[in-house]
C-alpha cells in the first residue's frame, strides 16, 4: 500500500483529529491514500463516520499500542 | 459539485460550557464540508466581545450591562458548577490535562474553517453592545438571515 500522506493527531481531543483530517486530505490526489493515527477513543467513530460522509473509502483500521492507526483512499 | 450541507447553530448562551459545545460542533461540521453558521444572539453575544474594553458611547444601563457581561469567551462562567470563578479555572486545568481545545481557540479556529458567524442587531441593541466591541470581520443580521440559512440546511441547533 502506498502512503501519500501520515497524519499524526495523537494526543489530539474531539473534534482535532476530524478537523486535521479534512485538512490533510485537501493537501492530497484522488485515490491517494492518508494514514492517520489517534488516540482520541472517540475518533475511531469520528474518523469511521466522516470518511463515509465524505465518499472516501477506509482501507484498514487497527490499534497498535493505544494508537488507533486508519488508513483512508481519497474520493 | 452538489451544493455544500449545511450546520446553522443558534448561541444563545453565555456560558463557557454551552458555547464551547457549540463552537466544537461548529468545527466538526466545517470539518464534514458543511457550510456552517452560528447566530449570536442574546449572552452568546459575549463569545464575539473583543478582551479589551473599547472606548464607545454609551446610556447609564448599558454601561452596566457592559460590565457585568463577560468580555469574550476566556471571561465566560460555567453553567453548572461555576462557583464563582473557580468552576471555570478548574475546568481549564483539566481540558489542558486531556488536549481539549479550550474556548479562544476553537473560536479561532473557526475563523480559520471560514464559519460564519454572525451577531443579530437586535439583541446587540438589547444588551447595549456596539460593533466596535466586537471581532471584526464579523456578520450582523436579523432573524430572517438566520431561517435564510436555516430552511435548507441539515443540522439545525439551538443552544
Amino acid at each position: 500500500m502506498e502512503i501519500a500522506k501520515v497524519l499524526d493527531a495523537t494526543g489530539l481531543a474531539c473534534p482535532m483529529p476530524i478537523v486535521r483530517a479534512k485538512k490533510t486530505m485537501e493537501t492530497i490526489g484522488t485515490g491517494e491514500i492518508l494514514e492517520i493515527h489517534t488516540t482520541d477513543e472517540g475518533s475511531k467513530s469520528d474518523l469511521t463516520a466522516w470518511a463515509k460522509s465524505g465518499g472516501h473509502e477506509l482501507l484498514e483500521q487497527t490499534k497498535e499500542d493505544q494508537v488507533f492507526k486508519f488508513w483512508i483512499k481519497k474520493a | 459539485m452538489p451544493d455544500k450541507k449545511k450546520t446553522t447553530i443558534v448561541l444563545f448562551s453565555g456560558d463557557y460550557d454551552k458555547a464551547m459545545a457549540a463552537y466544537i460542533i461548529a468545527n466538526g461540521a466545517a470539518a464534514y464540508d458543511h457550510e456552517v453558521t452560528i447566530f449570536h444572539t442574546f449572552w452568546g453575544l459575549n463569545a464575539l466581545r473583543k478582551e479589551n474594553q473599547v472606548p464607545v458611547k454609551k446610556g447609564l444601563m448599558e454601561k452596566m450591562f457592559g460590565k457585568m457581561m463577560p468580555r469574550g469567551t476566556d471571561k465566560m462562567g460555567l453553567s453548572k458548577m461555576n462557583f464563582l470563578g473557580m468552576g471555570p479555572k478548574m475546568i481549564k486545568k483539566i481540558m489542558k490535562k486531556h488536549n481539549a481545545m479550550p474556548l479562544p481557540q476553537l473560536v479561532e479556529m473557526a475563523r480559520e474553517q471560514d464559519i460564519k458567524l454572525i451577531a443579530c442587531t437586535m439583541t446587540m441593541d438589547l444588551l447595549g453592545l456596539q460593533k466596535e466591541e466586537l471581532l471584526d470581520g464579523i456578520e450582523y443580521a436579523g432573524v430572517g438571515a438566520y431561517i435564510g440559512d436555516a430552511e435548507d440546511g441539515n443540522v439545525d441547533l439551538f443552544i
